[in-house]
């Protein structure tokens, strides 16, 4: 009988096996295999030497670059998390008809079902030498020259992110406070806690889990990104994704696939971290 | 009904604003796609014309817009079916724990979280050394499969931890097979979250950008078309290309929402009432 589940079961999970060995597990294989191989200016070739790590780490680029990534990612980081907690929380707390919730959900939910590229461009009016926010400034006589940093800067790159991906906190965030037993909430109440300690001391910690999901959603959507980096800062800052990219515009796979080695294992590790708070089989 | 707190106030103003910063941006390139012909690529509006659209349907200077559309539709549709029909299959495998089903499940984790450039960059070398083109429609459609598939696994989570089990043990003691319980009762029951997945499946193919970039080869699909367009069109006919295709997304989601809804309709009207008193 146990086998019989266990065979049934394998079967069914095949085809899922299949393709995550074929298009994931391969590729990460291929990756690091070609990590250690030698790239003329045209072709690459097999071999096994260090000389594309040796040159990564030797290189003062390569730390500044990483430092940029990590920045990003904090930084996007502590802004979805405030933005997405405080929406999620109005959604889960604060609208009393489930309706109301599942419709507003989607308001928040719908941008994420269209394209990311669009929704990139979409802020150059705004944020251009002549664009709306500028115009509007001005008008108002805040500012009398334009801002030169709206567009291709840090800012609109964190911005874009912060657009992008915030979305990724208020999904988990809102799917554990919706479990959370009113019950709590009124005995929290009842037993005389103000409306800032049952949020410190009732609803943020069992939100814990969400906000773990989010966050490693974020993080990695950050860590791993090369095209709102370049577009939005107009190709003037660079992340490791971007770092890549470059390497493989100009065929130097080997190195490409160094630098793509050393970012998996940065995420990895920053996922192992997170994991520990967290069971994601538990939350769904 | 208690007296809603100031704070109500407070944080529906916040809401209200992170809808406005949502939106207002697409919201904004959808009027000035609308620019006259003399227009720029911001305000103010230089008369109001379908001048940009027109653009878009004739002879293009730049790329293939409606092949590239054509071939990402193709790929959406071919994405959703093996997402949903992957997904309920794995589904069901993981309601039993199998041997490996924790490495299975680690996997579909990692593929979610993975930096897409990796996956882009490991299938074109392993194309290229296998001495295979590389082509939306093979390696293309792998790469995005590693995109959609956790999506639709991890939807099929949180069906399967709500689903009542004594549905299907009923219809064993009926005498239902394995194959016809699972045919008569479970898959209607799970079928509005297929809806859900399906959406994910096709829109998240249709719009996906990193994992294609080196994997589909000569013929591009539309996010790549129109990311091309972003280094040398300066004109707002990327605006009308960004809103029609936008246009095309939210008629879609509508499409799937419109129904997962009538599904529902459908079921609080036919199901019986057995058990629910008088």
């Amino acid at each position: 009988m146990s086998r019989h589940r266990h065979l049934i079961g394998w079967v069914q999970a095949a085809p899922l096996a299949a393709i995550l060995l074929a298009f994931l597990v391969a590729p990460i294989v291929m990756i690091v295999i070609v990590s250690f191989w030698g790239a003329t200016e045209f072709s690459i070739y097999p071999a096994f030497k260090f000389d594309n790590y040796e040159f990564l780490f030797g290189s003062s680029v390569t730390y500044r670059v990483f430092g940029a990534t990590l920045k990003y990612a904090l930084i996007t980081w502590a802004l979805t998390l405030v933005i997405g907690f405080t929406v999620a929380y109005f959604l889960a707390f604060h609208v009393r008809s489930l309706t109301m919730q599942i419709a507003l959900f989607l308001v928040c939910t719908i941008p994420f079902w269209t394209s990311n590229i669009i929704r990139m461009i979409s802020w150059i009016p705004f944020l251009g030498r002549n664009g709306i926010a500028n115009q509007t400034l001005i008008s108002w006589g805040v500012i009398d020259e334009p801002l030169d940093w709206l567009l291709y800067s840090d800012f609109s790159v964190i911005l874009a992110f912060v657009h992008l991906y915030t979305l990724f906190m208020v999904v988990p965030i809102f799917n554990t406070m919706m479990r959370i037993d009113k019950s709590l909430l009124e005995a929290a109440r009842d037993a005389g806690a103000s409306g800032v300690q049952t949020l410190v001391h009732v609803i943020i910690p069992l939100t814990k889990p969400g906000i773990m999901i989010g966050t490693i959603f974020v993080v990695t959507l950050v860590m791993g990104d090369f095209i709102t980096v370049r577009f939005m800062s107009g190709s003037q800052r660079a992340n490791v994704g971007r770092l890549i990219s470059n390497d493989i515009a100009l065929l130097q796979y080997p190195s490409a696939a160094a630098t793509a080695v050393v970012l998996l294992c940065t995420v990895l590790i920053v996922i192992a971290i997170l994991l520990r708070f967290v069971n994601i089989r538990k939350e769904l | 009904m208690e007296r809603r707190p100031r704070s109500f106030y407070l944080l529906a103003a916040v809401f209200g604003l992170f809808v406005l910063f949502l939106y207002g941006p697409i919201v904004t390139i959808g009027i000035l796609s609308f620019q006259g012909p003399q227009g720029g690529l911001t305000f103010p509006m230089n008369g109001v014309s379908l001048h940009w659209f027109r653009d878009l349907f004739e002879q293009q200077a730049v790329g293939d817009i409606w092949g590239a559309f054509r071939r990402s539709f193709g790929l959406g549709l071919m994405v959703m079916v093996t997402t949903v029909v992957i997904s309920v299959l794995a589904g069901l495998a993981f309601r039993k724990r199998f041997a490996g089903s924790a490495i299975l499940f680690y996997a579909a984790i990692t593929s979610l979280v993975i930096p897409s450039i990796l996956i882009s960059l490991g299938v074109g070398l392993i194309f290229n050394q296998l001495g295979l083109k590389v082509h939306w429609a093979t390696s293309g459609f792998g790469a995005q499969l590693t995109w959609t598939l956790p999506f639709g696994l991890l939807i099929m989570f949180a069906v399967f931890n709500r689903f009542d089990r004594s549905y299907e043990e009923a219809a064993r003691d009926q005498g239902a097979t394995a194959w016809q319980t699972i045919r008569h009762v479970v898959l209607p029951i799970i079928a509005p979250s297929l809806i859900g997945v399906a959406l994910f499946g096709f829109t998240l193919s249709y719009d996906e950008f990193a994992r294609t970039l080196l994997t589909a080869g000569s013929y591009n699909t539309l996010p790549l078309e129109i990311f091309g367009m972003t280094t040398n069109v300066t004109t707002p006919v990327i605006y009308a290309l960004g809103t029609l295709t936008t246009a095309f997304s939210l008629a879609i989601i509508g499409l799937f929402l419109l129904c997962a809804w009538i599904l529902g309709k459908r079921r609080a009207r036919l199901g019986s009432d057995a058990g629910k008193g008088i």
